[in-house]
């Protein structure tokens, strides 16, 4: 493990039965950087990010979070992060506060300290004027901050996003990420995201992987990964095509359609 | 596992399962339209079914009136039907995100199993105001007094906490909403009939009666029963510990098994 690392990943494994769904992956992510993770729909990054967060053990290899095993210290890896689904995770019938109080308390934050940290987290998402309105009469992107909000109530060390911009308009997009930024400056948090916008992860990663059918494909800067292709003048999105041999127009299954097409409209 | 980790482990879950159901009874009060559309059934099983039922006098029921021999059968079959509906909640927070939300974050399994049972606890209490206000309009002689209004509670919170349980067992294992509202369907009114709800189970044929006596609702019929119309509690330290088993089981069974729908 590199000692800069935070996340550290030593030939990940998970099948489920014939299928390889992750197939012994490895990758290190730095402190306080800024991780893309991309892949076509199936390639596995769904699956490598569960093991992550602690929702799915691995059939095989490490991950570790700040030194703790996602598998065998699970509860301390829990403390150490934070994840904001791609689905939509905040109660619309609890206020904006409560919602922030409940993650506050299942996080162990002391009970006199609960109020005044989820104040100033609605404050950082500049949601302060909409504390005790319903989250149901929220925006898109106002949704989406809140979303956040819950993720870093107990100062993670490490962010996870599933997709964080999925269906939202370029200002609330925008928006979303001067946020996700301004939290890596101020906390150094570590953020790692998976999206299928390659300009959103050209500009706003340091570091980016592309996963394919259960591997890694290539992993680097964005400036390296598209002079990888051998062509000078790339995008990342030819870079995409060029290691997946997949159009992302192309993927999903009915359910993840469906999912993706919900959110959307929830958002929308 | 020393004491010390074990009563931490204790703490933790009772906390955690504070904290969880007080937030779905924040919610239930954000938006009361549940509860009132939920208040219909019930009067209508007492007030149509259980009024026209009375006029035939075809059912023994040990010299209490119909009335009030199914008031406590109906109190127990809408707390009932809350509760395994209740299950469908953590497909729905599944589909939302935010299930995984809560998984991730350092709370004991077994919390979100109670948090959700006591939430549905809570709704149940609320029908049996409804069902309590209602047979008084009616006219239907019950025993309220502190102490069995005590253990009335009692008895609803563990027979909520039961089909609870049950219903996030199933939830984990069908995991879409569709095949859960299809077997929601088919076990409900089976669990019903098979108990002593709405007839004694003495007139039922032997097969049944034997499957109303492996049946959680006929224990809390009974136990309610006896404690809001015959007062012979006799019966009621048996019945309040079948259901105090069959819950604690089926909440270990229901903590280890629904964080799989979320995979």
């Amino acid at each position: 493990m590199h000692d800069d690392s935070l996340i550290a990943v030593r030939g990940l494994k998970k099948y489920f039965g014939e299928l390889r769904a992750v197939d012994g992956i490895s990758f290190d992510v730095k402190h306080g950087s800024v991780f893309a993770f991309l892949g076509p729909n199936g390639a596995g990054k769904s699956t490598t990010i569960k093991m992550l967060i602690t929702l799915l053990p691995p059939t095989g290899g490490t991950a570790t979070i700040d030194g703790m095993d996602v598998e065998h210290d699970a509860s301390l890896v829990r403390r150490r992060i934070g994840y904001v689904p791609q689905l939509i995770s905040v109660d619309g019938t609890l206020t904006a506060f409560e919602n922030l109080m409940l993650m506050a308390r299942l996080y162990d934050i002391p009970a006199r300290d609960c109020a005044a940290r989820a104040r100033e987290v609605l404050a950082f998402l500049g949601l302060e004027d909409h504390a005790d309105a319903l989250v149901r009469t929220f925006s898109g992107g106002m949704i989406r901050r809140l979303e956040i909000g819950q993720a870093i109530v107990h100062r993670p060390k490490a962010l996870f996003l599933d997709e964080p911009t999925s269906g939202l308009d370029p200002v609330a997009r925008q928006n979303v990420w001067e946020h996700i930024m301004e939290l890596r400056k101020t906390n150094g948090t570590t953020i790692f995201f998976s999206t299928h916008q390659m300009e959103e992860a050209d500009q706003m990663s340091d570091t980016v992987a592309i996963m394919n059918a259960g591997k890694i494909a290539t992993i680097g800067t964005p400036l390296e990964i598209k002079a990888k292709t051998g062509n000078a003048k790339a995008t990342l999105e030819e870079a995409f095509i060029f290691f997946t041999g997949t159009n992302l127009q192309e993927g999903g299954t009915f359910r993840e359609v469906r999912r993706s097409r919900r959110t959307e409209r929830r958002l929308g | 596992m020393s004491m010390n980790l074990t009563s931490n482990y204790i703490l933790q879950v009772g906390k955690k399962s504070w904290i969880l159901a007080e937030t779905e009874i924040r919610k239930l009060f954000h938006d009361p339209t549940e509860l009132i559309t939920r208040a219909v059934q019930p009067i209508l099983w007492l007030g149509i079914f259980g009024e026209a039922l009375s006029k035939v006098r075809a059912i023994p029921t040990g010299g209490y009136s119909y009335m009030q021999f199914i008031t406590p059968g109906i109190l127990t079959q809408s707390v009932v039907f809350i509760a395994i509906f209740y299950g469908l909640n953590i497909i729905w927070e599944r589909d939302m995100g935010l299930l995984q939300k809560l998984l991730v974050t350092p709370t004991p399994r077994l919390s979100l199993v109670l948090g959700k049972m006591g939430s549905a606890g809570v709704r149940g209490l609320c029908q049996a105001v409804i069902v309590f206000l209602f047979a008084l309009v009616l006219g239907v002689p019950l025993i309220l007094t502190p102490v069995s209004i005590a253990l009335v509670v009692l008895i609803v919170m563990l027979g909520a906490g039961f089909f609870t349980g049950l219903s996030m067992i199933i939830a984990s294992i069908v995991k879409t909403r569709e095949r859960f509202m299809g077997i929601g369907q088919v076990i409900t009114l089976p669990l019903f009939f098979a108990s002593s709800a709405i007839y004694p189970i003495t007139i039922m044929p032997s097969w049944l009666q034997a499957v109303a006596y492996l049946n959680p609702l006929s224990y809390m019929v009974d136990g309610l029963r006896s404690i809001l119309i015959t007062d012979s509690l006799s019966q009621f330290p048996s019945d309040l510990a079948i259901l105090a088993v069959v819950t604690g089981a089926i909440s270990i069974v229901s903590a280890y098994m629904y964080p799989k729908v979320a995979v």
